[in-house]
């Protein structure tokens, strides 16, 4: 007897790849390069890809829901969870929310701390995105470069709180615990070695006759659709928008910081890297600003032990190293959240992914799916 | 039967031509075990120099610096199972892996690696070289297609392409070379001081002899022609082995492993030994055409006589350049040698750290002892032209290895643009301009 097979007999016309134009391929959610578990199913014309849909939810934890079964302060270290390599973000960005609720604010010095911190996490974060982006594309060696530098950020904090990546750095109201000795000083040598280490990635990279002919007029996006998608950070600003929360509605005091939005003009995969870049470097000029000037004072501003936020609700958004992060908290008065809503930036910025990849190549798609600088812990939540 | 086996000793040529069947044998041996071994070095160069270039240290816990690592992934790969897909084709499944380690190897049987030292020497050793390494294209999409799946399919199909478009841009630049062998370099730009115009000759030993004859590497014959045809040659040899830039049969990031996917184990490694012997091959052929095979630098430039009685005789050929750099063996062997002992030296005081210590120091000793044999005359004389045959094998595969952490890797649409619309035409442009040039220069010297 032969053994029956699994899979339904095609018609004819079926049974070959070379007879039908169309290939559909399973990408992920194991594979090398969608980083994590993303699953993407490509719809393929040899290697042209003619459509594509993203399967989502393999991260999926609930920690909207599990918010709902916390205190405001228990839910805290839940939200490091979600971008993991940009954990000090959002702690910000949820600390920032449940202390607007609490119609309170951090006082000026832990202010300044949370800037140091959220700016070291948007090098970092950035870091690791150039890493992997070019290795997707086939350069090694940048991302053993990213993460020998990155070690530097996570050293800073793990001296400062004990946890180098959830770091849950950050409490409402301020900060649970003060700068440790020689911090300032410490921020600002990182700041005099990584200078020299961003020309060093240029280096490799910027020039690279093979990057630019990767990268240039790939996964090109507008800014009519990004704005109409939603897609903010710097795909947006690579587009040629000018948006840049830290200076559109200022938070945490960015306002009193000097530093310019970069901005590129093709929307293209390119323009996004230079447009990464330049901030890592505004980021520097940020800290080397912040650090000079931490005030003195209290770390936590006067904040119940139990916190009863007044029924009411509240959205609050921070610019993260991928995009507009924000909160969106409704409080029914007790404890504990009625209901917790973040918007994710990774999430929103990968409906966009379709847009750029249709019509080209199968290798345009994993340069894409760098490019976007997506976290599947912040997509699956 | 002793006869037998001496009688070729007195002869000049190669075992091929001498007919001598025990030596064909001996050859054929040595040069697979060579072969085998220099991939294995390879793998472990390879970590540890791409390690070293991404600021990490590579292979450290088997054996001193990883030394046997390779030792160890082998036997992995031996003891791995065996899977094949359900839905494979099993013969043709069975037979790529073979096919392609077949391929690289047959090629060797014509690599010069000196004046006498090759299995054989063909008239046609050029062309048997490219149309053999050629075949290797078959192998790899018999295993695409033969595993079934969608990402080996996809790496196979790119595989043909690349390895067929990139095959016309090098048989070009080839054939600059070939031509090379036949046209009076008429001592323009200070080189090819040329004492035979040559006939002109596909045999690999017979490349090399010319390019002996005419005083000059072909890499700096007419230049710089003879530069941009070994740059087109380079360029398409990477292609050619599917290294990166050009790794696309394999893009990790995109087609997970390309069209060995679905292998694991023994064949996968075969496959990996075919990529290697491979990428050994083409450089052996770049290698003799451009770069003077197993001629060393400055063959023609002796210095004064000297003469060491007992060791070294007074000659035409036997200057003092001449003794200096036949001391190269030696000096390299002892050096790396030295190295080892350092490394031994510099290691942690440790009672740990005992027998990599002791290990390391037996595995430089070894190495000085190799140098030191290379003292002997009788050896000297016999491993010159091997040692400096192999010393620019080995530059060009250190560049496979710096290409491979420097550069970011070329999409499917931008490798057959750079192979047809850039690489082909300059060849092209390369070609007719030599063999332009060449018929000025012999119109000139004959009028």
């Amino acid at each position: 007897m032969s053994p029956t097979n699994p899979i339904p007999a095609f018609d004819l016309k079926e049974k070959t790849y070379l007879d039908s134009n169309e290939l559909i391929i399973n990408m992920g959610p194991q594979h090398p390069a969608t980083h994590g578990v993303l699953r993407v199913i490509l719809k393929l014309d040899g290697e042209k890809v003619l459509g594509l849909e993203c399967v989502i939810g393999y991260l999926h934890r609930g920690v909207e829901k599990i918010a709902e079964n916390r205190t405001y302060a228990m839910f805290n270290p839940y939200v490091d969870r979600m971008d993991y390599v940009a954990a000090v973000s959002n702690g910000l960005g949820y600390c920032e929310a449940v202390e607007k609720l609490l119609h309170t604010e951090a006082p000026p010095r832990a202010k300044y701390i949370r800037v140091i911190l959220t700016e070291l996490n948007r090098i970092a974060s950035h870091q690791l995105w150039l890493g992997t982006h070019a290795l997707d594309i086939g350069a090694l060696t940048p991302l053993f470069y990213t993460f020998r530098d990155r070690e530097e950020i996570l050293k800073i904090y793990e001296k400062y709180c004990g946890a180098r990546l959830t770091t849950h750095a950050f409490r409402i109201g301020g900060l649970q615990y003060e700068a440790y000795d020689g911090f300032q000083k410490e921020v600002k040598a990182f700041c005099d070695f990584f200078e020299p280490k961003i020309d060093e990635y240029e280096e490799l990279l910027t020039t690279n006759r093979i990057w630019i002919d990767r990268t240039r007029g790939v996964g090109t996006i507008s800014a009519k659709d990004c704005i109409a998608l939603g897609v903010t950070g710097p795909v947006l600003r690579a587009s040629g928008v000018k948006w840049d929360l830290r200076k559109a509605q200022p938070y945490c005091g960015y306002q009193e910081f000097d530093f310019e939005i970069p901005t590129g003009e093709n929307g293209d995969t390119y323009d996004r890297y230079l447009v990464r870049m330049a901030e890592m470097r505004q980021s520097l000029r940020i800290l080397r600003q912040a650090v000079d000037r931490v005030p003195d004072g209290p770390i936590m501003a006067k904040i119940p032990k139990v916190l009863k936020p007044p029924s009411g609700e509240v959205y609050h958004s921070i610019e993260a190293p991928k995009g507009e992060l924000g909160y969106f908290i409704v409080s029914d008065g007790s404890t504990q959240p009625y209901r917790i809503r973040v918007r994710p930036p990774s999430f929103v910025n990968l409906q966009a992914l379709e847009l750029m990849v249709r019509g080209q190549l199968v290798a345009d798609v994993i340069a894409v799916i760098g490019t976007l600088d997506i976290v599947l812990g912040e997509i699956d939540r | 039967m002793r006869d037998y086996i001496t009688s070729y000793l007195n002869s000049s040529g190669t075992p091929g031509e001498a007919g001598n069947i025990f030596w064909i044998t001996v050859y054929i041996l040595l040069i697979f075990a060579g072969v085998a071994a220099g991939v294995i070095c390879m793998n472990w160069l390879e970590r540890k120099i791409m390690a070293h270039m991404q600021v990490r240290l590579g292979p450290m816990r088997v054996g001193p610096h990883g030394l046997l690592q390779p030792f160890a992934d082998a036997l992995k790969l031996l003891l791995k199972e065996d899977l094949m897909p359900e839905q494979a084709d099993s013969v043709v499944y069975h037979l790529a892996p073979l096919l392609v380690v077949v391929v690289a190897f047959t090629v060797f049987i014509v690599v010069p690696f000196g004046p006498s030292h090759a299995v054989t020497d063909m008239n046609i050793g050029l062309l048997f070289m490219l149309g053999v390494s050629s075949m290797a294209v078959l192998g790899i999409v018999m295993a695409g297609w033969a595993s079934n799946s969608h990402y080996p399919l996809l790496g196979a199909l790119r595989s043909s392409a690349q390895m067929v478009s990139y095959e016309v841009a090098m048989g070009m630049a080839v054939l600059t070379a070939v031509l090379m062998t036949s046209l009076h370099g008429g001592g323009i730009y200070g080189v090819g001081g040329a004492q035979e115009s040559g006939t002109g000759t596909l045999s690999m030993i017979g490349i090399v002899q010319a390019q002996a004859g005419q005083h000059v590497w072909f890499i700096f014959k007419f230049f710089p022609l003879g530069l941009v045809s070994f740059v087109i040659f380079a360029i398409a040899m990477v292609a050619e082995t599917n290294r990166a830039p050009f790794d696309l049969p394999e893009a990790e990031s995109e087609l997970t492993a390309g069209f060995h996917t679905e292998y694991s184990g023994f064949r996968w490694s075969l496959f990996f030994l075919a990529e290697y012997a491979a990428m050994i091959a083409v450089s052996s052929i770049a290698v003799t055409l451009w770069l003077g095979g197993w001629l060393r630098p400055f063959p023609n430039w002796h210095g004064p006589q000297v003469a060491i009685p007992g060791f070294w005789q007074a000659g035409s050929s036997n200057g003092v350049v001449d003794l200096i750099l036949a001391m190269a063996p030696v000096v390299a062997f002892v050096g790396l040698g030295g190295l080892c002992f350092l490394g031994a030296w510099r290691m942690a005081k440790n009672p740990l750290f005992r027998i990599q210590m002791l290990g390391l120091a037996a595995f430089g000793a070894l190495l000085a002892l190799v140098g030191l044999i290379c003292v002997v005359p009788a050896v000297r004389d016999r491993v010159q032209d091997i040692f400096w045959f192999v010393a620019k094998v080995a530059v060009s595969m250190y560049l496979y290895i710096w290409y491979r952490s420097t550069f970011p890797r070329y999409r499917f649409d931008q490798l057959m643009k750079v192979g047809w619309k850039v690489l082909l035409p300059i060849a092209i442009g390369v070609l007719l301009a030599t063999a332009t040039l060449g018929v000025v220069i012999q119109a000139v010297m004959a009028a």
